[in-house]
């Protein structure tokens, strides 16, 4: 309930400061009070349409003649590209995962893997997109699988770096008594590590789950799929001049994308969280 | 801890499984169904510039009146998206055709992707440099001393080639402004003359209130300079093949052949049933503004009818126009090879849709009044 509260809080402050700094600017001229210095956005309705448009476009037909109204084709659109999303999601997080294990039996592996790991990420996803698209359509790939994999590309990377942190935590004491009990490295994997990797794990799948959403997005804008979050915000971006509140009503549905799937995870976390105090006390063996 | 692991696991092999289950739709829905008796039905994939939008209302039309289908043939239409170069797509296999501006697809094809113009569907170009009565341009020598947008990327040399024939010379005489794909710095006074598609941004500004009269604008408040008047006008919309598929694939030739067939009866059946094949589009892209569309279908109309040599075919005036422009703007290095383009499955076209009563001139096509509501809708 309080939880409620503070969300609907933040939501209301941040209209109060948008259409705040609406209104200071249409007094000003786009300036800051009694200076000289124009203001960083012009706060024209083009540039920033008042938050009461934004919700009566969602309220209106998407296409005129139609009875569907834009928030229900946005819903349509955010389910569309959150499937795309879960996938990239669940792939990177399996990749990731792997990698964080692969470069923990071998220091060696480590030290060759990680580089690419970081360097993979510097590869604009921009370029990217393009590739795995076009590389997708000459083999079997569906679009939809090819935006996934763009997810993946974004996903699989806090989750491995995290991953590896958290399972290289244990303090040598705790991995030097489990040896000495003869504990094999898959026994510690799954008692010691893989439990102490938890505060680092979930913070990376949060922001693994928010750039999965990222992830598909582009790829739907860069490869024109049809159906998702994507495509729509191209298609209002296109008529932003002449329809500025769709192409805001597009983004809001993406950032309550983003917030839904970082909840999900967060209540994966709580309910995880709410086993471990129980497993480490006596399950298993 | 283990059993939650699981549980996770669990979840997201559930997730990935439907969303794999998701991305696989597209169900064979090939039927030989129609007016044609057929064999075999020939999975054919057509790739787009851009989204879907009445540009693209022909091919469309194709698919959902059956005109594909009456040849024998099962059409994908695959949009294009923020970095989707059609003639790439066919170059690389990944689809069987491709629309793509010929001055885009030579640069291309000068690069080595291999393709061929197997149908020129747009007989003029689209492109416009916009501006307000009160700006005095009315060709492009009036555009010396002012401040002129254009996109870039290939969209402006028309443009520069087109002043060039008055005498004036991009950046001494005239400042060129990169413009964004839209009217927005030309109705913000941010530039005196903008770069538009007749069935695109010019109707935009159309769509858009004038502040002074609390009116949408209209046509009588803007000048327009054509480049297909000045004569710099480069040939656009295309259809493209992929050349050594086209050189020995027998089956890929009788394609071709029923597929610039196909496409045709859909544009025209677009000419001659306009709010049909608008609503066609609608169905298709369905955030599109419906006034805006219609305007669209009607303006890309015009670019395509009337067709005197039959729709499809090549103007080779136009062509060598076109080159002409691109070799002296320093697009292209030389002139294209013979392989550039063929009139041979354009003509073919032609043929078997005569066979089916089909006018491919359109010479009696006459531009229609569209009435355009604000911000297109």
């Amino acid at each position: 309930m309080r939880r409620a509260l503070s969300v609907l809080g933040g939501i209301g402050t941040l209209i109060v400061l948008w259409e705040g700094y609406k209104a200071v600017g249409g007094l000003t001229g786009d300036q800051w009070p009694a200076t000289p210095w124009g203001l960083p956005v012009p706060t024209d309705d083009l540039t920033m349409p008042h938050v009461i448009d934004i919700m009566r476009t969602l309220g209106r037909p998407v296409q005129r003649g139609r009875d569907e109204i834009l928030a229900v084709f946005l819903f349509k659109a955010a389910l569309s590209t959150f499937w795309k999303a879960a996938l990239g999601f669940a792939l990177g997080t399996v990749i990731g995962w792997s990698l964080a294990v692969l470069m923990l039996r071998s220091r060696l592996v480590e030290r060759g893997l990680l580089p690419w790991i970081n360097i993979s990420q510097t590869v604009p996803l921009i370029a990217l997109a393009p590739i795995v698209v076009t590389w997708g359509r000459t083999t079997f790939l569906s679009d939809s699988l090819s935006v996934a994999l763009i997810a993946t590309y974004l996903t699989f990377f806090p989750v491995a770096v995290n991953a590896l942190r958290g399972l290289q935590s244990p303090r040598p004491a705790d991995l030097e008594l489990l040896r000495s009990y003869a504990a094999t490295e898959r026994e510690i994997l799954m008692k010691l590590r893989l439990p102490a990797s938890r505060p680092y794990l979930f913070p990376a799948l949060k922001l693994a789950a928010t750039l999965s959403v990222v992830g598909a997005i582009v790829g739907e804008i860069s490869a024109g799929v049809r159906g998702g979050l994507g495509r729509a915000i191209l298609e209002f971006a296109s008529r932003y001049s002449t329809a500025p509140a769709r192409l805001y009503a597009g983004v809001v549905g993406a950032a309550l994308l983003g917030l839904a799937v970082f909840g999900l995870v967060s209540l994966v976390e709580r309910s995880a969280g709410r086993g471990a105090g129980r497993s480490l006390a006596g399950e298993g063996t | 801890m283990m059993r939650n692991i699981r549980w996770l696991i669990a979840a997201l092999a559930a997730f990935a499984l439907v969303a794999a289950a998701c991305g696989s739709d597209d169900a064979e829905t090939a039927s030989a169904g129609g007016d044609a008796d057929c064999e075999t039905v020939d999975e054919v994939t057509l790739q787009l510039q851009w989204v879907a939008q009445s540009q693209f209302a022909g091919y469309y039309a194709a698919v959902d009146e059956g005109f594909y289908e009456g040849f024998c043939l099962d059409v994908e239409i695959i949009e294009g998206g923020v970095d989707i170069v059609p003639q790439q797509q066919l170059g690389s296999g990944a689809v069987d055709y491709a629309i793509a501006w010929v001055p885009k697809a030579l640069v291309s094809r000068e690069e080595g992707i291999d393709i061929v113009n197997v149908a020129q569907v747009f007989q003029r170009s689209g492109t416009l440099q916009v501006s307000f009565a009160d700006a005095g341009i009315t060709g492009p020598a009036d555009l010396a001393g002012k401040k002129v947008g254009s996109w870039g990327f290939g969209n402006e040399f028309e443009l520069l080639a087109g002043s060039r024939t008055s005498g004036v010379e991009p950046g001494d005489d005239y400042e060129i402004v990169q413009q964004n794909f839209d009217m927005l710095a030309l109705i913000n006074g941010e530039i005196d003359a903008a770069q538009a598609m007749i069935y695109n941004e010019y109707a935009q500004v159309l769509e858009t209130e004038n502040e002074e009269t609390g009116e949408l604008y209209q046509p009588e408040d803007l000048n327009i300079i054509d480049w297909n008047d000045v004569g710099t006008a480069m040939l656009q919309d295309a259809i493209w093949a992929d050349s050594p598929r086209l050189a020995d694939d027998e089956a890929y030739q009788d394609q071709t052949t029923r597929f610039v067939a196909a496409s045709l009866q859909g544009w025209a059946w677009c000419r001659d049933n306009a709010q049909g094949c608008v609503d066609v589009v609608l169905n298709n892209g369905t955030t599109l503004g419906s006034s805006h569309q219609a305007w669209q279908l009607n303006e890309v109309n015009g670019l395509i009818w009337p067709s005197p040599g039959g729709a499809g075919v090549m103007d080779t005036d136009l062509w060598d126009q076109t080159v002409e422009v691109a070799t002296s703007e320093e697009v292209l290095s030389a002139a294209p090879d013979d392989g550039s383009f063929t009139t041979e499955y354009a003509e073919a076209a032609i043929e078997l849709l005569a066979e089916r009563d089909v006018d491919v001139n359109g010479e009696s096509w006459e531009r229609v009044e569209v009435e355009l509501l604000p911000g297109g809708e």
